[in-house]
């Protein structure tokens, strides 16, 4: 993993910006937790069981080209660096990369399709897009499923569905998300509110990091909680039903802002702007804050020369294992914030070449 | 703060020596806490490890409501007759009452009793009406597409549309008619299985 990401830079799909609603729709994400049939769940299973379960999961993979090229992203003997980056890009989960062994990351060639192995369950697949596509996550997530049933052992039952080891997955074991950019509702104050009533129709919201985190840059995870009693199509088709609300409300306080307080909102975008773009020392929060307020200029159409996607991609490079590795050496909270100042300034093209770190592009294909 | 040349630099606030240059924000209930401390402070506090704050998963909130059962008295224990130990995995059910995780898929069906209801309260519904894999739902699958097609032809014959129904009617019996030609070719199949076998033996 470390030589390959360290060779060239690829970046995942969904990182790239774009697809449908994304002003306001970064991603959308659609997980699927399955196990197999006869193995102890992965935090009772013994060392030869997990690597069964991976050997069943590369063998699977290989077997049925549907998938297509495919890379296994081994966790044992990686730095925790280079699995942070794996967790900083939405490709797993914290809790996956903290024992790695016997744990394993299939991903696909654009990272739209990732399959964790040994996480929480045997395997969980994740699909996931660029901007409001949740149905189309769904389709893609659900076809690496058929793919691999077509050689691996299920856990199923009639009445109770694909089991799972927390018995809030069991059922369809589908948990579908988007992450969403909220800067005008939080800026009108009603995000609260807004939120609040999310959770009443039995949906949940988090920070972009999953569980426990906190939500930074006005960028909200919402998610289905409920996995049984319903198909996939009408838990997605729900919480498409509830994006599409927030969505619109967004949308409605982008355009109040802008005939109400249209010079407050561009004076603001630009102190940002000047910030990100003149700051020599910056923390991974501050710069959070400041690229969401940059990103909804962009997106007003009130910077011009600014690519939306570049804003997408800056929001994860500024992460601090991705500052680590646009460094290329383990660094210390303030030498990350100094980096950190660095990188931005050379993405948004403010930084004079010659004092820049090592020069790597925004978002290259390998 | 101290004046470092030009730069103000802050003091960690446990030590307020070295310059703070780990700061943390938590938020817990709403209520915002900010720390700014030094390298050294904060390892020894615990507060580096990006990863290590307390978990807070959906599975220990179960573990809670678990135990909040417990003590208030609903019956969340053993009923008669079933199990409280997983015979394939071992796992003991009063650790799934701690940590909210089940030991392997068989713990599903030992503890159906307790689960069932646990199940129901999570969801709302303890029945699953989703996604059927294709090899390891297949006689569930077969199962639910006749049910569905008797409940097709019952509505036909109520509504009089009878050709429409002699047309599933049809579909049934074609189906059931491969089913037990499958059946059968699997038992043959055994059959000639169980012969190999014993033919090797002789």
């Amino acid at each position: 993993m470390a030589g390959k990401r360290g060779a060239g830079r690829y970046c995942a799909l969904w990182m790239s910006g774009g697809g449908p609603e994304s002003d306001i729709v970064v991603s959308s994400r659609v997980r699927l937790a399955r196990n197999l049939r006869g193995v102890p769940f992965p935090h009772r299973a013994g060392e030869e069981q997990l690597q069964a379960v991976l050997g069943g999961v590369r063998q699977a993979v290989e077997a049925t080209p549907s998938i297509g090229p495919t890379e296994v992203l081994g966790l044992t003997g990686v730095s925790i660096l280079d699995r942070q980056l794996a967790v900083e890009e939405h490709l797993t989960s914290p809790q996956h990369i903290q024992e790695p062994s016997g744990k394993a990351l299939v991903v696909n060639r654009d990272r739209s399709v990732c399959i964790m192995v040994n996480e929480e369950d045997h395997i969980r697949i994740q699909a996931i897009l660029p901007g409001f596509q949740v149905d189309e996550a769904l389709r893609l997530a659900s076809a690496t499923d058929d793919a691999l049933e077509e050689t691996v052992d299920y856990a199923f039952d009639e009445n109770l569905g694909y089991l799972s080891a927390c018995p809030t997955n069991v059922g369809t074991g589908l948990r579908s998300s988007v992450m969403l950019h909220l800067p005008a509702l939080a800026a009108v104050n009603m995000l609260g509110q807004v939120l609040a009533s999310v959770s009443k129709v039995g949906l949940a919201v988090r920070g972009i990091y999953g569980e426990g985190t906190e939500a930074v840059g006005n960028v909200f995870q919402v998610s289905n909680q409920v996995t049984m009693g319903r198909s996939e199509s009408e838990i997605v088709a729900h919480l498409k039903a509830v994006a599409r609300q927030i969505v619109d409300s967004e949308r409605n306080a982008r355009s109040a802002i802008m005939s109400d307080a249209r010079s407050q909102l561009e004076d603001r975008v630009y102190r940002s702007y000047g910030i990100l773009t003149n700051a020599r020392m910056i923390s991974s929060e501050e710069a959070l804050k400041l690229t969401s307020d940059v990103k909804l200029g962009v997106d007003l159409g009130l910077i011009p020369d600014l690519p939306p996607a570049l804003l997408t991609a800056l929001s994860v490079d500024i992460m601090p294992a991705h500052v680590q590795r646009f460094v290329g050496r383990e660094l210390n909270a303030w030498e990350r914030d100094v980096f950190r100042a660095t990188l931005i300034r050379q993405r948004l093209g403010a930084a004079d070449p010659e004092s820049a770190g090592p020069a790597t592009g925004a978002c290259k294909e390998e | 703060m101290r004046f470092w040349g030009e730069v103000v630099i802050m003091l960690c606030q446990v030590c307020n020596q070295r310059p703070a240059n780990v700061h943390v924000t938590k938020v817990i209930n709403n209520v915002r806490t900010e720390l700014h401390l030094c390298q050294q402070c904060a390892r020894e506090r615990g507060e580096l490890e990006v990863f290590a704050g307390p978990k807070f998963a959906f599975s220990n909130l179960l573990a809670g409501l678990l135990q909040s059962d417990a003590a208030a008295g609903v019956p969340v224990g053993i009923p008669g007759g079933s199990r409280s130990v997983c015979a394939t995995c071992g796992l003991e059910y009063p650790e799934f009452m701690n940590t909210g995780y089940l030991g392997c898929s068989e713990c599903y069906s030992q503890f159906l009793p307790m689960l069932r209801p646990l199940i129901a309260r999570i969801h709302g519904h303890a029945r699953h009406t989703g996604k059927v894999p294709a090899r390891a739902g297949k006689a569930v699958r077969f199962r639910k597409e006749l049910e569905s097609l008797r409940e097709e032809l019952r509505t036909m014959i109520e509504a009089e549309e009878y050709e429409k129904a002699a047309l599933v009617r049809d579909r049934i019996r074609d189906l059931e008619k491969a089913a037990d030609q499958a059946r059968q070719a699997q038992a043959e199949q055994g059959e000639a299985k169980k012969d190999e076998g014993e033919g090797r033996q002789a």
